[in-house]
């Protein structure tokens, strides 16, 4: 019978189904932040040890400073005592730790992939939402809440009913300007929030196998924005490449031997998924949002939407609603909105790749509002420094930071003011995202710097090829 | 966890949609230690102003509903973020039921495994029945697991869907970590295999 990459994967890690439908799956590699800290204490409290330290990595990255990685840095007690709660219990139980002062220290979802941690065919977990991202490799990797947390700290397994399928198909090549970012913005903004919810996708096309594995990434990434438990791409050469000599990719025999295992991993030719999505990326533009959601992604030569237009009532309650909180005139040409300050980082779009896509707007230019610059990892930070990336930054007015979730999530303070609004790359546009009152559009690396530049939302294409 | 069988209670209508776990729990109070109750951080932002007062147009400022042990609410209910904290301070509000159209995939599934039942009507229900708690404030909804029911103000009755094996745990009140621990024997020859097959995840350098 022909099976998906999904399925493959689900194969490889069940180790036995209910009769109600639940699988109990067998976890490959789980990571922990310092966000983790409550299920260490669950798990404390109930004389439980981690089970598996070997399959257990460490790296905290949510609460700490952009500022330094001295830990006295961190001025919040709480965030303070979480990372050190990561380095004693990684300490405690012997699970690989990268910590603060560590150079492969990072967020983890760049850590992962990065440190050849994150490998096809594995069954990867971690208490955040965006861990979808390295499906990437051809991973299968979900989110977890604290109870699963210590559920897989505490058996390495997790129970599971078979999510449904969807595999998102794009073709052709991507216009000048257009970057994985817009993809998955564009791919959200018709497949909806919560549209691939109880799904996995699987993301494939030439446009997807034309990608290297960084650009995969930022498509994973938000997967979870459309609501899907998982999104994947089938590993190929590319991915194979990437992972050669990583730190914790397989060497020598054993590289062989989990190559050979990787190529039976794509989904069947004639596999059958639930649904299937298709999209022209040669038609696409570079995006913006102007909402509440990831969903009300438009391209950045269009205009903020009109209630009046909109038939759908809740629909229209949602835009009048979500209009006041963003303080934008229903129609008004986005490249139209100002911008209070720009943050290039996170997990969805802090790797090198997006950085040096940033710099070549940046480059001779100068920022006209406050602008953050935070690698998503010490490494990619290091690399970005050896290629002069961070000159770049900072002559052109820019503050270059130290990795970290940053003013994606906000808790480390880097915040942004109520009514504030910013050009972001990160992932989530919510209220109260980035702060109280902040008002977050969410766009690509290239188009984030841009906005650095103008002080507006600006179309990147037109500082031309 | 607590067994969850029938739930008879004042329930609140919350009608916005997109209610992600950020605007349920924010971020700022995800460290905060769980023993100290996570109730006052609920819908923090939306349920107080700047300088700490009650902000008296948000629902669960309201009399009756400030006792609401059940909340319907309208589509995407719980997206975003995987922050369980977001279920823990609905529990300790003393809200055991949210219904609404559609949830987050991880809220939904966190929210079950500690006991607060997630049950997915369609809009046309859901938007129903927050008028009809507009209309009657204080109104009760009986929720009942086991049938898998909800019957409004109005003994309407609508049937839910969920999961048999998450079901079991809640009627029950079962511990995840510790049934599974009852299949030992499995995980460990599993393992076993899983390491052989797989010993390239095995060897590494620190």
């Amino acid at each position: 019978m022909s099976k998906t990459l999904y399925q493959k994967i689900w194969d490889a890690h069940a180790i036995l189904q209910g009769a109600d439908g639940q699988s109990l799956l067998h976890v490959g590699r789980h990571i922990v932040h310092d966000g983790s800290c409550h299920a260490f204490e669950f798990l404390e409290d109930r004389g439980l040890a981690v089970r598996r330290p070997d399959q257990v990595f460490a790296t905290p990255d949510h609460g700490v400073s952009s500022k330094s990685h001295d830990i006295a840095a961190m001025s919040d007690p709480e965030q303070r005592r979480a990372v050190e709660l990561l380095s004693q219990n990684s300490r405690k139980f012997g699970i690989v730790h990268f910590p603060l002062d560590d150079p492969r220290q990072g967020i983890v979802h760049v850590v992962g992939p990065e440190q050849g941690i994150t490998q096809p065919g594995m069954l990867l977990v971690c208490g955040d939402s965006h861990t979808s991202t390295h499906g990437a490799l051809g991973a299968l990797a979900f989110g977890l809440g604290t109870s699963d947390i210590l559920h897989v700290l505490a058996t390495q397994t997790i129970w599971q009913r078979r999510a449904k399928t969807m595999r998102i198909t794009v073709e052709g090549k991507l216009p000048f300007g257009v970057t994985a970012k817009d993809v998955i913005l564009a791919i959200i903004a018709r497949v909806g929030a919560n549209g691939a919810s109880g799904h996995v996708i699987e993301y494939a096309g030439s446009t997807m196998r034309a990608m290297s594995v960084e650009e995969r990434l930022t498509v994973c990434n938000m997967s979870i924005e459309a609501g899907a438990r998982a999104g994947m791409v089938a590993p190929d050469e590319t991915t194979y490449a990437y992972l050669y000599e990583r730190p914790f990719a397989p060497k020598g025999a054993q590289w062989n031997n989990a190559l050979a295992y990787w190529r039976t991993l794509a989904s069947d030719a004639d596999a059958r998924f639930d649904s299937e999505v298709s999209l022209d990326a040669s038609a696409l533009a570079p995006m913006v949002t102007w909402g509440n959601s990831p969903e009300d992604a438009r391209p950045v030569d269009g205009r903020v939407p009109d209630p009046a237009a909109e038939t759908n009532l809740e629909r229209r309650a949602y835009m009048l609603r979500t209009l006041d909180y963003m303080g934008l005139a229903p129609g008004m040409a986005l490249t139209d909105i100002q911008v209070d300050q720009v943050f290039i980082g996170s997990c969805t779009n802090a790797r090198i790749e997006d950085l040096r896509a940033a710099s070549r707007i940046v480059k001779g230019g100068h920022a006209v509002i406050p602008a953050l610059v935070v690698p998503g990892s010490t490494q990619v930070k290091l690399a970005a420094e050896a290629e002069g990336l961070d000159r770049i930054f900072c002559d052109a007015g820019f503050t270059w930071g130290e990795s970290g979730c940053s003013m994606c999530v906000g808790i480390n303070g880097d915040l942004l003011g109520p009514g504030r609004r910013c050009a972001s790359t990160s992932n989530r546009n919510s209220i109260g995202r980035q702060g109280k009152g902040s008002r977050t559009h969410l766009v690509s690396p290239a188009m984030a710097a841009a906005a650095a530049l103008t002080g507006r939302i600006t179309d990147v294409r037109k500082f031309g090829p | 966890m607590e067994p969850f069988t029938v739930l008879d209670g004042v329930a609140a209508p919350l009608d916005q949609s997109n209610i992600d776990t950020g605007q349920i729990l924010p971020a700022r109070f995800l460290r905060r230690p769980r023993k100290g109750g996570y109730q006052d951080f609920l819908f923090r932002d939306l349920r107080f102003f700047d300088d700490g007062s009650e902000n008296p147009d948000f629902v669960l400022n309201q009399t009756p509903f400030r006792q609401a042990r059940i909340l319907v609410g309208d589509r995407h209910f719980g997206v975003g973020s995987s922050r369980e904290q977001a279920p823990w301070s609905l529990i300790d509000f003393g809200i055991r039921c949210v219904i609404a159209a559609d949830f987050g995939d991880i809220f939904y599934f966190n929210s079950l495994k500690i006991g607060l039942l997630a049950v997915q009507l369609d809009i046309e229900a859901c938007n129903l029945l927050r008028k009809q708690l507009h209309a009657r404030p204080g109104a009760t909804l009986r929720v009942d697991l086991s049938q898998q029911a909800v019957t409004g103000p109005d003994d309407a009755i609508y049937s839910f869907k969920i999961d048999p094996f998450r079901k079991r745990y809640l009627l029950e009140g079962l511990d995840d970590v510790a049934v599974t621990l009852r299949h030992e024997a499995a995980i460990t020859e599993f393992e076993q295999g899983y390491r052989q097959k797989f010993d390239w995840l095995f060897h590494y350098e620190r």
